[in-house]
């Protein structure tokens, strides 16, 4: 029997296989159907505390090796979405809740809506690559992501979770900083700043003109982040980015993942990606003898 | 890849004073009932039906109601869009009398599939659901492929005075329809739901979208069915277990606006 649970601070997990923030997730109904269809938890939509629409579209283009998107944090804001969350919980669906803030009180505040709403955990969302004043922003000033983080922890008893962008000059820093603000775990990593202009209208396709870019081609660079992260600070990390395959599961944990998620493969082999890749992880450990997942974190780094 | 590929508008007809007709070359291989996202250059991207079906020639038809219509409504022949798709599933067409019913712009996307009934000698009957008369189009059309008409008017400026679904039901209680194919107001075809009972039923249901591709949730009805995939077309059996049909859809934030 080939074991791939996993745990992330008091978070048991019966895969290491998590939907990402921003698929699938704006409503209770379809965060059910990606739990239903093998994934061990999921991570809610970000959301702050007023309603916004976001970007006028296109928010979305496919490229050769990736998407690319510039949503622009579109939310109902966290008083609207308490239903979706009680609805989840009520089929006992293992919920993190994403939220996003521009300031220390602001994320507080979220912090304690979504814990009296029942979510399990709280990813903060310090890397939004294209959304004025918050995300990115937030993420790249060290004392502000342990201010945030530390104020979060001080005022919620739930597992707390930081996702950072790759789009630092150290994320080995940033990642010091949310571990010195007493975070339970790192999320690594968001999508990619990135563009994409079309040849005969000869204008940024997007909306917003720049956007994160995600799929397989962030693959190597999630890795790069996973790695440094858990080579220097001494803290859970959930890898995320461009994560399709079993083996792309896999290369996470050996570089020290504890957890994946998983959100624009959904696009690349449907919503029963979850179950598929934990066939293909079971497969791989099954023909390398291996019988617990727990035995591969980190594997990269002896 | 879902990009979009940039296509210059080869015809434009104007159907009526709000309604038009675009086509343009795209030569990728299409059903009724599925669609498109149309990119207005520096103004938006909206998911639209196909309303032509040619090997190399696609169209689309709609009435301007908002910013993004208003644009595309003042564009014409030669101006470039950005198109992707097609997306979504579109109609099963099988049977041997099928009863559609449209209900204002939603003729447009009707259209196909009350052709391709035609070519597959399935009798049709289509009731055409409009506020006035002047809203009408694509009349000839329907004439053309053989279906028999009836028009429904709220003002009674033309055919039976009264809703698209109280003509319906007369004719449901009259005629043995093996099927009805619906795309209209959504509280419409949810009245029209009830009416069938047990005759086999596809309704094509409009959501605000985003990526088209189904995964950003935005189309989201029900348990997660992805109205860019799974949809946009669904049938009775399904809308019947679906607790958005016809009360409530999202907008661009997420919230629950009620129809």
């Amino acid at each position: 029997m080939i074991d791939i649970t996993t745990k992330i601070a008091s978070l048991r997990l019966r895969n290491p296989t998590i939907l990402a923030s921003g698929i699938m997730d704006e409503d209770a109904g379809s965060m059910k159907r990606i739990f239903d269809c093998g994934a061990s938890a999921v991570v809610t939509k970000s959301i702050g505390l007023k309603s916004r629409e976001g970007y006028p579209n296109p928010t979305f283009v496919e490229l050769e090796h990736g998407i690319l998107n510039a949503m622009g944090l579109p939310n109902p804001g966290i008083n609207e979405f308490e239903g979706e969350i009680r609805k989840l919980k009520d089929s006992n669906v293992l919920t993190i809740g994403s939220i996003f803030g521009s300031n220390s009180h602001e994320f507080v505040e979220l912090s304690k809506k979504m814990q009296n709403y029942g979510v399990d955990a709280l990813e903060l969302n310090m890397s939004c690559p294209h959304a004025k004043g918050y995300g990115l922003e937030i993420g790249s000033d060290p004392k502000l992501v342990r201010e945030i983080t530390s104020k979060v922890k001080e005022s919620t008893n739930i597992p707390v979770f930081v996702k950072l962008s790759s789009n630092l000059t150290d994320i080995v820093e940033i990642a010091k900083s949310a571990e010195d603000g007493n975070a339970d775990g790192i999320v690594a990593i968001n999508s990619v700043k990135a563009m994409k202009i079309d040849l005969e209208l000869k204008m940024p396709v997007l909306a917003n003109k720049t956007g994160g870019y995600s799929g397989m081609a962030i693959k190597p660079i999630g890795m790069r982040c996973v790695y440094e992260i858990t080579k220097n600070a001494d803290i859970p990390v959930i890898g995320v980015g461009g994560v399709t395959t079993g083996e792309d599961a896999l290369e996470y944990i050996m570089a020290g993942a504890s957890a994946v998620q998983i959100g624009s493969g959904v696009h690349y082999r449907g919503v029963d990606i979850f179950k598929k890749i934990c066939r293909e992880m079971e497969c791989w450990m099954e023909n390398h003898n291996y019988t617990r997942l727990s035995e591969l974190v980190g594997v990269a780094h002896e | 890849m879902n990009s979009p590929q940039i296509a210059k508008i080869t015809e434009a007809k104007t159907e009526n004073k709000d309604v038009k007709t675009f086509m343009f070359e795209y030569p990728k291989k299409m059903i009724p009932g599925q669609f498109f996202m149309i990119w207005i250059p520096g103004v938006d991207e909206i998911p639209m039906s196909v309303s032509y079906i040619d090997k190399d020639v696609k169209g689309i038809t709609f009435r301007k109601v908002g910013e993004a219509t208003n644009a595309l409504f003042d564009l014409g022949k030669g101006d470039k869009i950005g198109i992707r798709g097609p997306y979504g599933n579109g109609f099963k067409i099988n049977g041997k009398q099928i009863l559609f019913v449209g209900g204002g712009t939603g003729v447009a996307m009707l259209a196909p599939a009350v052709e391709e009934a035609g070519i597959n000698n399935i009798s049709s009957t289509i009731i055409i659901g409009v506020k006035n008369s002047s809203e009408l189009f694509f009349e000839d059309r329907f004439k053309k492929c053989g279906a028999e008409i009836h028009i429904s008017t709220d003002d009674g400026s033309k055919g039976y005075k009264g809703f698209a679904t109280d003509l319906a039901a007369e004719l449901l209680s009259k005629e043995k329809f093996t099927s009805v194919l619906t795309c209209g107001p959504e509280i419409m075809m949810k009245s029209l739901l009830d009416l069938c009972k047990n005759i086999p039923f596809q309704a094509s249901l409009e959501r605000y979208m985003k990526c088209g591709v189904g995964i950003c949730s935005q189309c989201c009805i029900g348990e997660g069915l992805r109205v860019c995939i799974e949809g946009p077309v669904f049938d009775g059996k399904t809308l019947k277990n679906i607790e958005d049909f016809g009360v409530y859809k999202r907008d661009a934030a997420g919230r629950k606006i009620r129809f």
